[in-house]
């Protein structure tokens, strides 16, 4: 299993690397020591693909989006896990079917009514609201909500509290582990996505780094050096926090498989 | 009669809360926990689905857009490029998901093994990619692939195999690709088996072992059948992934700057819908995908209900 692990971990190895490499040495049979160069190859990436600013972005991006989906879902979750109500069935069956729907059939109506008819190409709003929609985050948040003891929210009500109030300083607070893990993993998805924003955020402002660092593909001459410093810049951050995490990501993967 | 009936109401209400049961409560307070999140399934979910199935019997090349039932469909039967990026999609269907749940189950396993020492970094050495996007290592597979000074030509060439040239000629990109996408997704595959691994309860194993059951019998007999399920799920979703690759054809081979490339229906969905905006004929294609995912799907429940019964 050693050699096996090794192979595996050694594209992410390499891209380190070469990260720190001069450009022109990538490809040379005999290669430099692992050099200083990190910084100048960063450096060249913020000047042609303005990648720090699409860093940025895509900070900014994926938090927003992460605060909003969580508190969306666990809204959703919340209602499936704690009411009933009249057709909950039919509504829980059709989240549960959009689990096997390929994101292919729903992107281009996406498109034509973000970009074409809403003009919203290149905002935050077009990169950030049409992915809000995600049945596996109601899954999960469903199954964490479920798990609590109806006493509790029994007693909050016979005190008086409204249901909202339930919601946000009971039910809420007692899911926190749930909610970490769900938080981390959307951050991911927004911060890994390519197909929608290179769809509709193709301008400085809205270009997020996935992006920028595929538009640096199609060039004559690829700059590999700041090509890998970008994969890098966009790859280790998530690595180290993975290993601290690694817990709640393994939650957020198995929500749908075991039951 | 008032009385009777608050009081029966009080009892009724009363024995609803011990058994759990929601108290006085209006009927509309579910709905508007899901409001916001239905509101956004509609608009961005479940309206496009229509929309594109809408879409799929119009003729969008001619402005305004026309219906034109068969347009579309008439097209996807007769179209050589369409059939080219199907066929490779399946070719790497069939080859690349059997490989990547095998080496996950195996890997899985592994992992799960109290013979295993220093687990946390073989975890990490498989579990890694998980995190990396999509464009990070699809750029990073792209050079290592590199026909002339890859690495993985340098490493053939260094124990005496031949070069290949990886990223032109058809054979070899569907290889990449097909390395590719199994580094990337392994370990999370492996994740999901993991987890339906620690589900086996343990005295079963103890139990063959007593009954004289060796090692792979024990995998063929208990492990293999109690399995199954979380295999088949592991299947359903990698099926529906690698019907629309994208990223990777995209950026490891040569499909964004219309050099060489093999065409997936992920990349031709992409030229039809967004490079030509033929955006009825990328509906039809999407929705042949969606017919596909939806065997599948269909495959499982049958598969689950069989296992179950």
């Amino acid at each position: 299993m050693t050699p096996l692990a090794l192979l595996w971990l050694a594209p992410l190895a390499l891209m380190v690397l070469f990260a720190t490499l001069p450009d022109n040495s990538i490809f040379s049979p005999t290669l430099p020591p692992p050099g200083s160069e990190f910084f100048n190859n960063v450096a060249a990436l913020a000047g042609s693909a303005n990648f720090l600013r699409a860093l940025g972005n895509s900070v900014m991006i994926g938090l927003i989006y992460a605060v909003l989906s969580v508190l969306l879902t666990s809204m959703a979750g919340y209602a499936f896990a704690r009411f009933e109500f009249v057709g909950k069935n039919v509504l829980f069956g059709l989240l549960v079917a959009t689990l096997t729907v390929p994101y292919a059939v729903v992107v281009i109506p996406q498109y034509i009514l973000i970009a074409r008819e809403l003009g919203l190409s290149n905002t935050w709003v077009a990169l950030i609201v049409p992915p809000l929609f995600n049945s596996l985050g109601v899954l999960f948040m469903r199954q964490s909500f479920s798990s609590l003891p109806q006493e509790l929210l029994d007693a909050a009500r016979v005190d008086g509290a409204g249901e909202w109030r339930i919601f946000f300083t009971i039910a809420m607070p007692l899911v926190r582990p749930a909610i970490a893990a769900l938080s981390i993993i959307l951050f991911l998805a927004s911060w890994n996505s390519y197909l929608w924003p290179l769809l509709v955020g193709t301008s400085p402002g809205a270009r997020t780094a996935p992006v920028a660092l595929g538009s640096l593909i199609g060039l004559n001459v690829v700059p590999w050096g700041p090509l890998m410093a970008g994969a890098t810049l966009m790859t280790l951050p998530m690595v180290v926090v993975f290993i601290f995490l690694q817990r709640y990501f393994v939650a957020g993967i198995t929500a749908g498989a075991v039951k | 009669m008032v009385a009777t009936i608050s009081a029966s109401a009080t009892t009724s209400r009363q024995a609803r809360a011990r058994r759990g049961k929601p108290i006085d409560r209006q009927w509309s307070v579910p709905y508007r926990f899901l409001l916001p999140y239905l509101i956004v399934f509609s608009i961005f979910w479940f309206w496009p689905l229509i929309y594109s199935f809408l879409l799929s019997f119009q003729n969008t090349r001619v402005n305004p857009w026309t219906i034109d039932v068969a347009v579309n469909w008439r097209r996807l039967w007769v179209d050589q490029a369409f059939h080219a990026a199907l066929r490779n999609t399946l070719i790497v269907l069939v080859l690349q998901v059997p490989i990547m749940l095998a080496l996950a189950t195996a890997i899985a396993l592994a992992l799960d093994s109290p013979k295993l020492a220093a687990r946390p970094l073989f975890r990490f050495a498989f579990f890694a990619p998980i995190v990396v996007s999509d464009v990070a290592y699809s750029v990073i597979f792209r050079l290592l692939f590199n026909g002339q000074y890859g690495a993985v030509n340098q490493a053939l060439t260094a124990i005496g195999l031949p070069a290949l040239d990886w990223l032109h000629d058809p054979t070899w990109m569907m290889a990449t690709i097909i390395i590719a996408v199994t580094w990337r997704w392994t370990g999370y595959n492996a994740i999901i088996i993991l987890a339906g691994l620690q589900t086996i309860p343990k005295d079963l194993y103890e139990a063959a072992a007593i009954d004289g059951a060796g090692a792979w019998r024990r995998f063929r007999h208990i492990t293999l059948p109690l399995l199954k399920p979380v295999i088949v799920f592991a299947l359903v979703l990698s099926v529906i992934g690698t019907m629309q690759l994208f990223t990777e054809p995209w950026l490891i081979t040569d499909a964004q700057s219309s050099g060489v490339s093999i065409e997936m229906l992920g990349t031709y969905l992409f030229k039809q819908g967004f490079r030509n905006l033929n955006f009825g004929y990328a509906s039809a294609i999407a929705y042949t995908i969606a017919a596909m995912a939806a065997a599948m799907a269909a495959f499982n429940l049958l598969l689950s209900r069989r296992s179950s019964s």
